[in-house]
């Protein structure tokens, strides 16, 4: 996988994870010919798309839009699986996910997204794994902030 | 970050990955991810950090470290702390095991040559029990592979152990951790049939031991849903790349064939997409497909329209041109326009390879132009009219359908170049054919109007005058001159150009007019690109457009000189540009420049090779002159000077006077300076016309400046060679 973008209907960018370098210029031609080309599809039209040489594929929940750019080799039917596992992870964590809370918590949604995919690749395919390595880093960092919070008593 | 610019972010992100506060870190590790790359300086800066949190003994933060390794690390990075890597592959736990898999694929995908520091671990990861730990070393065996040859025959013997593993996924019981819709891990094991597949390409042995499991594979898997079909699509992809028995190929094929009627458009798109990919190695097997595919054209989805189109083209085959043909020029009249080019060149190859007979080509390329004129390629039209040429039996078919083309409808530009070219070439057969109906009025009366509108448009003006004067030479009728007179005055300098010198045609020339507007002979096919330098020796069949550049210029100088003396200005140059128009070496794409190829064509002598002779010699200077012969009274000389003392010249200039009635013209030399003992030469070019056919005479005058002293020398030249008098 090269990228994985997430943007809501009126073209605004919600989340965007490059597995490749790129200037900021590319990448911002690139948001922007996904955009064009993700927003202009029928609704009830095929997932996959050709952009340059990579396949894209995208799948529209509620009223975001995620969208990942494959390279040639990939499989475009695991990479739905893929973006529906995220969005089951999302709504695991956040219990039942909405546009706002990924707004609010970007941060989150970026740690749940790197305990799930590294590099481009899949790096954990159980979902009560992930589930338990993000409970747990949550509580090592609350547990922090709390001990340096609370006055000494 | 959500579309803001964030600059100012960098320097802290580094100041919070070194604070020891794990909830600093991770927002400080996630804004460098997400805020510096490779390319900006600041991430030098965090090597440091990550280097002492990969020795960390929390387990969250030396993931943080190796999640940021992978995603922005640079190559200096990587070479750095790749000893760490592999430490950390060997270490006691799983979840720290499978990041640090990844962050080696990373470095392997950055800086090639570590991937030999990774191969032995790799190989022990494969024996873990955890899934993500597998996962992550398939991944890794994968990209090692892939980059080296010698791994990838190394890690051949592991084949039986990703089978097991394999075995293993498949027919295992339900298990809640790793399950999607009824499936055990099928992201894992679609990497592990990837790994196989690369495995098993090339090579006997490893293919059969892989046989058995992709057959068990491809039967057992529920294709109800997405993920069944993932894990199906990638087992036929693998089937059909190693070397596996005819009956799994069959399987495959069968179960691609399936997945084309299946309800679902991604479905439909993929199964396309691995089609195309045989289709050169088992086109039968694809043919049975054939009417589904073609069924896929009429999709409302523009991506199954476009895997249709291209898998359509490439199912084209003799037997079932014609079928074909119909369904792709439906296609074509209802087609997305960016998809209309591909389908029209798609549609011109077929019919050029397949056509069963002249008039059905013809006919199939007319249809073309008329629906989609416009997204045609250039060369299309030359290709057209040469074809037309060539099939002389259907010049009276070929013209009447062209006419009654054109009456219908005049927009599109290149059957307009065609039809004036045609109606040009063949009007005496439109007129004499059976349609009684066409008179020499209409057809008169539609050349106005081809005139008109194409003025205004950027079609090419030449084609619409050229085509009334050859129609004129067929049928003579006082209105076409007085149509090509109007454009005498026109806005457009190309026409006006034209018309008068077409004017002069009439009126000084008529008695060469019939001669010049013959009908054109055959066209000889010539590949594209090929310059046709040797062409200008064969006089006999009128080749396009001769290689250089230099001989049209002297045949139109020429020629001009002969239709000079009209009333407007003819200055050579601008009369050159339009008159030898952009030259493409290979196929004319005017119909004008045919026209001058034909007035080029009349000087019948062929260009003979140059004689030289010595005409000065004196104080080791010498002037040697060549004459070519390019038309009747046409002659150019070269005069080539070179200087044998043992001192350089300066300041060379030749000067030459001919008799009265001669033209001259001298063309600029390529130097001015003779460097001693004849290193270099210098050349001038000079072209002669003696129309009134002289005895031809040349006086040269020869200066230049020796040893600080100026030289002056005359000398004539009474005989040239190579003119035969």
């Amino acid at each position: 996988m090269r990228f994985l973008l997430l943007f809501s209907r009126q073209g605004k960018l919600r989340l965007q994870k490059w597995f490749t370098p790129l200037t900021d210029r590319e990448k911002k031609k690139v948001i922007r010919d996904m955009m064009m080309l993700v927003l202009a599809r029928q609704p009830r039209s095929c997932n996959f798309l050709q952009w340059r040489d990579l396949k894209i594929v995208y799948k529209r929940y509620a009223s975001l839009y995620f969208c990942a750019g494959l390279e040639d080799k990939d499989n475009e039917l695991l990479a739905l699986e893929v973006l529906h596992r995220y969005v089951e992870l999302l709504d695991k964590y956040f219990g039942n996910v909405c546009e706002l809370d990924i707004i609010f918590n970007f941060e989150k949604a970026y740690f749940i997204l790197d305990e799930f995919l590294m590099g481009g690749e899949i790096l954990e395919t159980s979902k009560l794994a992930v589930g338990v390595s993000l409970e747990e880093a949550d509580t090592l960092q609350e547990t922090m902030e709390e001990y340096m919070s609370k006055p000494a008593y | 970050m959500l579309g803001y610019p964030a600059h100012f972010g960098q320097m802290e992100c580094v100041r919070m990955i070194a604070s020891p506060r794990y909830s600093e870190k991770r927002v400080g590790y996630l804004g460098a991810m997400m805020l510096l790359d490779e390319k900006q300086d600041a991430s030098l800066l965090i090597t440091n950090s990550i280097k002492n949190d990969l020795s960390n003994s929390n387990q969250y933060i030396q993931s943080l470290a190796l999640c940021t390794l992978a995603c922005m690390g640079s190559a200096e990075m990587c070479r750095d702390l790749a000893p760490e890597i592999d430490r950390l592959l060997r270490a006691s736990n799983s979840y720290i095991k499978k990041k640090a898999a990844l962050c080696a694929v990373h470095i392997v995908r950055k800086v090639h040559d570590l991937g030999e520091l990774f191969t032995k671990a790799a190989r022990s990861l494969l024996t873990e029990k955890n899934h993500g730990v597998v996962h992550g070393a398939v991944v890794l065996i994968t990209e090692l592979c892939e980059r080296n040859s010698e791994t990838l025959e190394r890690f051949r013997k592991t084949v039986p152990d990703l089978v097991q593993i394999m075995k293993g996924l498949v027919i295992s019981g339900y298990s809640p951790d790793h399950d999607v819709a009824g499936i055990s891990d099928p992201f894992l094991q679609v990497r592990i049939l990837r790994l196989l597949r690369i495995l098993g390409r090339n090579n006997e042995a490893a293919s059969d031991a892989m046989n058995d499991l992709l057959a068990q594979v491809a039967t057992n898997t529920d294709s109800t849903k997405t993920v069944g079909n993932a894990v199906l699509y990638e087992t036929v992809l693998t089937v059909l790349d190693i070397k596996s028995e005819s009956g799994l190929r069959v399987l495959a094929v069968n179960i691609l064939g399936r997945f084309l009627l299946n309800n679902d458009r991604n479905i439909r798109y993929i199964a396309m997409t691995s089609l195309q990919k045989i289709v050169g190695t088992d086109h039968n097997a694809v043919q049975r497909h054939r009417g589904t595919i073609v069924d896929c054209l009429k999709d409302q989805d523009a991506s199954v329209k476009r895997r249709a189109l291209e898998l359509s083209l490439a199912l084209v085959s003799a037997s079932n041109i014609r079928s074909m043909m119909k369904e792709l020029l439906s296609f074509l009249s209802s087609c997305p326009p960016e998809l209309r080019s591909q389908t029209a060149s798609g549609i011109f190859n077929a019919a050029e390879r397949y056509a069963p007979s002249q008039r059905w080509h013809i006919d199939t390329i007319l249809h073309v132009l008329t629906t989609a004129g416009g997204d045609v390629r250039d060369e299309t039209v030359p290709n057209l009219i040469q074809l037309i040429t060539n099939t002389s039996e259907l010049h009276c078919y070929t013209v009447h359908k062209l006419y009654r083309a054109l009456l219908s409808d005049i927009s599109q530009q290149p059957l307009v170049q065609v039809a004036c070219w045609c109606i040009g070439e063949y009007g005496d057969l439109l007129l004499r054919g059976e349609c009684q109906e066409t008179e020499p009025v209409q057809v008169h009366r539609a050349q106005q109007t081809l005139v008109f509108p194409s003025a205004n448009s950027d079609c090419d003006p030449v084609n619409p005058l050229t085509a009334p004067l050859s129609l004129h030479n067929s049928t003579p009728d006082s209105r076409i001159r007085s149509i090509v007179s109007i454009y005498g005055s026109c806005i457009d300098v190309e026409l006006q150009q034209r018309a008068v010198e077409y004017n002069a045609l009439f009126k000084k020339y008529d008695h060469m007019r019939a001669a010049v507007l013959e009908r054109m002979p055959v066209i000889e096919k010539n590949s594209q690109g090929h310059t046709n330098g040797e062409t200008i020796k064969e006089s006999q069949t009128v080749k396009v457009k001769p290689g250089e550049p230099q001989q049209p210029a002297n045949q139109v100088c020429d020629l001009l000189d002969l239709l000079g003396g009209s009333e407007q200005p003819l200055q050579p140059s601008p009369a050159l540009g339009s008159a030898a128009p952009p030259i493409p070496v290979s196929t004319p794409n005017t119909v004008g420049g045919d026209l001058l190829d034909l007035l080029g064509g009349l000087e019948p002598t062929p260009i003979t090779p140059v004689a030289t002779v010595t005409v000065y010699e004196k104080d080791g200077v010498t002037v040697t002159l060549g004459c070519e012969k390019q038309s009747d009274s046409g002659l150019t000389v070269t005069l080539t000077a070179s200087n044998s003392t043992e001192s350089d010249i300066r300041g060379f200039t030749l000067q030459a006077a001919v008799p009265k009635s001669v033209q001259l013209h001298m063309k600029a030399p390529s130097g001015d300076s003779l460097p001693a003992r004849g290193a270099a030469k210098v050349t001038q070019m000079v072209v002669l016309n003696n129309p009134n056919k002289v005895n031809l005479k040349m006086r040269l005058r020869i200066s230049y400046t020796s040893q600080g002293s100026a030289v002056q020398d005359t000398v004539q030249i009474d005989s040239f060679p190579g003119l035969g008098q």
